[in-house]
């Protein structure tokens, strides 16, 4: 599964999103993931996708995540 | 003109706003109709998988959708079962308060909700999580999903609630050491306004082993004859889960926004034991005090006693020590006063029993109407006090006590009248 469909379907899990609205461009800001919400999605991208996400810097979109999590697979 | 204040100045303090989430449902209405109707609202244990286990029967919340009772999905996915339950309450509760939060202070409303063991369900996946898995995979979320203050940490939140916020944890006695402390600080000028409460969720296999352990829960296999509060067959209580929530407000407050007055909290009385961690005092000194004290808080004597909602659980000791702290009344209170275990119908419901049980008592003076005991047939030597069969109608009273007591020794009494201006 494309990494951006594994993004789409942790978010409209866990904060009943829209899936329409989850681009690779939108910030998370805009998709109003705050400071808990993305701890969660992390906990959670880190058992699909097998990865130790660490602690990046500067993530503000959805490709931005789409590639953090790719370079580490 | 109407007297806002005690003789002693400090403000009258009134229930304006009642909600519930019990066994008997959704709702303070099927809750209030069910004990009246005397309908027993314990079934088998469904929960999980209780094969294994030596209690077969619960108090239950009846199956309900939770987004359709005002919670979101994200709500329903993060919050601990006792915050849900807690939340619906007291949905309920500021709704039928009427409050307009656009007109009121919210630095002067506060939050007063506790419960005595919180998030369990959580509590023993993360266990589980750790064990299988190891401490990296633990839910990040694990701390402020379980601890007990996050109903009321969660409950301000949602409605921008910025007064004083806590959560006082007193086991059994929980609900109604919160609505006392709510209580206290209206009286006192602290706040205008309060939500206050309890709710529970013991529904998980350690937290039941634990209470089985213990020896306080009833081996009944017959769910209808399971919770048999001062009844000589008890053997024990049964658990339940839920929540209650009041809207509490000065009389000064409530009268300015034309609020709908339910009942008036005239006294709190709050004392301990200091004989023993599960125990309470054989001789029921503890809580004979604390009906005193919120008694005499609200200007009453033992003579005025219309009824008392008693703690009630059904298990020997406990039924034994409520007989023996009403004695310590008065030989006539013992003889004369109504009293009333709603925990027949619908368990033990721990932290939320004293909310849910202050809502009743306040239903009962408001209405000049106390509810039957469900479940008790066979009167106990042992416990000597008029416990009511059938409820009692066109009964006016002028104060009435609702009891709590929990682990630890902690007794607590609330003293509510109807309103009178």
């Amino acid at each position: 599964m494309a990494t951006l469909d594994i993004v789409k379907e942790v978010l409209v899990e866990n904060l009943d999103l829209d899936a329409d609205g989850i681009t690779e461009e939108a910030t998370l800001d805009s998709l109003g993931i705050d400071s808990l919400d993305m701890v969660e999605l992390i906990c959670d991208l880190e058992d699909k996708c097998s990865i130790e996400f660490g602690e990046p810097e500067g993530i503000e979109t959805v490709g931005q995540l789409i590639s953090h999590i790719d370079s580490l697979k | 003109m109407i007297t806002t204040r005690k003789p002693d100045g400090t403000h009258r303090v009134v229930i304006t706003g009642t909600g519930a989430v019990s066994p008997a449902g959704i709702g303070v209405g099927v809750l209030w109709e069910k004990l009246l109707a005397k309908e027993c609202c314990i079934s088998e244990l469904t929960r999980f998988g209780k094969g294994i286990f030596e209690v077969k029967v619960a108090a239950q919340v009846p199956p309900h959708d939770v987004t359709e009772l005002g919670l979101s999905k994200k709500d329903a996915r993060r919050f601990a079962l006792f915050v849900q339950y807690a939340i619906i309450a007291s949905d309920e509760a500021i709704r039928q308060a009427g409050i307009d939060f656009g007109s009121i202070d919210p630095t002067r409303f506060g939050c007063a909700f506790g419960s005595g063991i919180g998030g369990m369900e959580e509590f023993e996946s993360g266990c589980k999580t750790l064990a299988e898995s190891g401490p990296t995979r633990v839910n990040p979320l694990f701390i402020p999903t379980m601890i007990t203050n996050m109903a009321a940490g969660n409950l301000s939140i949602r409605y921008g609630l910025r007064g004083e916020c806590t959560d006082v944890v007193t086991a059994c006695a929980t609900g109604t050491h919160n609505i006392g402390s709510a209580y206290r600080s209206i009286r006192h000028g602290y706040l205008d306004l309060a939500l206050a409460g309890g709710s529970e969720e013991p529904f998980t296999p350690v937290c039941l082993a634990g209470f089985t352990r213990i020896g306080a829960l009833t081996k009944a296999v017959d769910p209808l004859n399971a919770s048999l509060p001062f009844d000589a067959r008890r053997g024990g209580f049964v658990a339940g889960e839920g929540a209650g929530a009041v809207v509490l407000e000065s009389l000064e407050h409530a009268l300015a926004r034309q609020a709908r007055i339910i009942a008036e909290v005239v006294g709190f009385g709050s004392t301990a034991d200091a004989y023993h961690m599960t125990a309470p005092s054989p001789d029921g000194e503890g809580l004979t005090r604390s009906m005193r004290h919120a008694l005499d808080e609200g200007g009453f004597t033992v003579d005025d006693i219309g009824h008392v909602n008693a703690h009630g659980t059904g298990t020997p000791i406990n039924d034994r020590t409520e007989a023996a702290a009403l004695l310590g009344l008065g030989a006539a209170v013992q003889e004369r006063v109504p009293v009333v275990s709603i925990k027949g119908a619908i368990g033990h419901t721990m932290a939320a029993a004293g909310a849910l049980e202050a809502i009743v008592t306040a239903l009962s003076v408001a209405g000049d109407l106390v509810p039957p005991t469900t479940g008790f047939a066979v009167a106990d030597p042992e416990c000597p006090v008029r416990v009511l069969i059938d409820s009692l109608e066109a009964y006016p009273q002028k104060v009435a006590l609702s009891n709590s007591l929990g682990f630890g020794g902690h007794n607590a009494t609330l003293a509510i009248s109807p309103y009178r201006s």
